[in-house]
């Protein structure tokens, strides 16, 4: 069976693999990359080996630092970040769930003060296995799902 | 020696060890025994209800003026900047509490005290935000737990009424997990104390079980906390016929220990006939009136490092 090449490699820059399907569009919202003017090459519902889909990412000259890959766990958990120089990974690591979020996520909670007020939200992880963040404000704990991001 | 709560925030009881509650506790019997009328002399403190609650303000102002303090504020956000002109409640707060030592609030949305804490230096003590939290009234539930019993370990107590939205039963049952009490929750099923507090207890090693009638357990009690079933949550029909589980009246109390005291937060409805009000039981008011001295307690506390309290 001939072995294709999913998605095109690049020079320098980010792959962002292991994004649950229907993610890889929500990271690109996210970290505002549809703004950016660098090359991104983009695979969605891709095969996986297990017979799953996944999306996928490659934006060209841009890397991540920690507290950016950390916020990726919002999306993917379980997502790998490769960094490439001339055409070859010179750096794999996996996305580490922090302790907190600032300043990504509005409170789901509309009586919350934090949707007035000029402060950043925060919020804790409150559960892990299946996420539950919890506001530092109102303290209360919501799923994941519940949450929009900030713009 | 200093104090751990000299120029602390009070936002949520969650904050609070075992040792604080216990330095609370022990300062409020202190000032309720010993009046310590010049202890706050000078120093101003800002009351500050953007939220009205009669019953929590003036509780809260006679603690302040009998020990010595003076109180700014006002009794309800309508009149204030902040309704008519839009100011944000962190300008308010940067503006009150500069004239102020200390900064009482309550506000109707959840997490204001925290916000207000992170824009000022003087003490914020929380009087209640939203449906958060309200840790001045469980202090003082506590103080009357610890009044009438000499204790809070191994205490048999239940909470009847409304589980489900009573942030005042959520808050207590959290603090009294920390004294290895049991607990027994007694509410129509629409009203059962939420799975995250019940969670929270079995991570505790807590025990706890759920009833639908409050003589199922009275007998075996040592406190009896009491709350109202709000009538709106149910059709007429339905509450009529689950209200009566939930009721109290003197007659029930036949065989109860010697021990036993009812409390309640008020105000009351018909959920404790008066009739029990003239049985040994009854210490509602009495809980009421500890508000001044839970009050005074934090208040000693959070602005004064010298103060020590009487064992």
């Amino acid at each position: 069976m001939q072995k294709k090449l999913q998605v095109e490699a690049i020079e320098q820059g980010s792959v962002i693999d292991h994004i649950p399907a229907q993610q890889g569009v929500k990271i690109l919202k996210f970290f505002k990359f549809t703004q950016t003017k660098e090359k991104i090459t983009i695979g969605l519902n891709l095969a996986t080996h297990n017979g799953e889909s996944k999306d996928l990412i490659k934006i060209e000259n841009t890397f991540f630092n920690d507290q950016q890959a950390n916020q990726l766990a919002l999306f993917a958990p379980n997502a790998t970040i490769n960094q490439i120089k001339d055409f070859k990974v010179v750096n794999k690591f996996q996305v580490q769930l922090p302790s907190s979020f600032i300043g990504v996520l509005a409170c789901p909670n509309s009586n919350c003060i934090s949707h007035n007020e000029p402060v950043q939200t925060r919020f804790y992880v409150h559960q892990k296995n299946t996420l539950k963040l919890k506001c530092h404000y109102c303290e209360k704990s919501f799923e994941r799902g519940t949450f929009d991001e900030l713009d | 020696m200093n104090n751990p709560l000299y120029q602390k925030n009070i936002i949520s009881i969650a904050d609070l060890s075992r040792t604080d509650l216990e330095l609370i506790l022990q300062t409020a019997h202190s000032l309720k025994q010993t009046p310590q009328p010049e202890l706050l002399k000078n120093k101003v403190v800002a009351s500050c209800f953007f939220e009205a609650s009669t019953r929590t303000r003036l509780s809260f102002e006679t603690a302040v003026q009998r020990l010595g303090g003076s109180v700014i504020g006002f009794d309800s956000g309508g009149n204030t900047s902040l309704a008519q002109k839009g100011e944000t409640l962190a300008d308010s707060v940067k503006v009150i509490a500069s004239y102020a030592d200390a900064f009482f609030m309550r506000h109707p949305q959840e997490g204001a005290a925290r916000l207000a804490s992170e824009f000022t230096s003087i003490p914020v003590i929380n009087g209640g935000d939203g449906s958060n939290q309200h840790p001045t009234q469980t202090l003082l539930d506590l103080f009357t737990i610890y009044e009438t019993q000499a204790r809070l370990d191994n205490l048999n107590i239940a909470f009847v009424g409304d589980l489900k939205y009573g942030r005042t039963v959520h808050s207590l049952a959290q603090a009294l997990s920390l004294f290895n009490c049991n607990f027994y929750f007694i509410s129509p099923e629409a009203l059962a104390m939420p799975d995250y507090i019940l969670e929270e207890l079995k991570e505790r090693n807590i025990n706890f079980s759920l009833h639908s009638s409050i003589e199922d357990v009275v007998d075996d009690l040592d406190i009896l906390y009491m709350t109202r079933v709000q009538k709106e949550r149910f059709d007429e029909t339905e509450y009529q016929h689950m209200k009566s589980a939930f009721l109290l009246n003197a007659d029930m109390l036949d065989n109860v220990r010697d021990n036993l005291k009812v409390l309640h937060p008020l105000p009351r409805i018909d959920e404790i006939n008066i009739d029990v009000d003239e049985t040994p039981y009854a210490y509602y008011f009495q809980q009421a009136q500890n508000g001044v001295f839970a009050r005074q307690a934090l208040l000693a506390l959070l602005l004064t490092n010298h103060f020590q309290a009487n064992a």
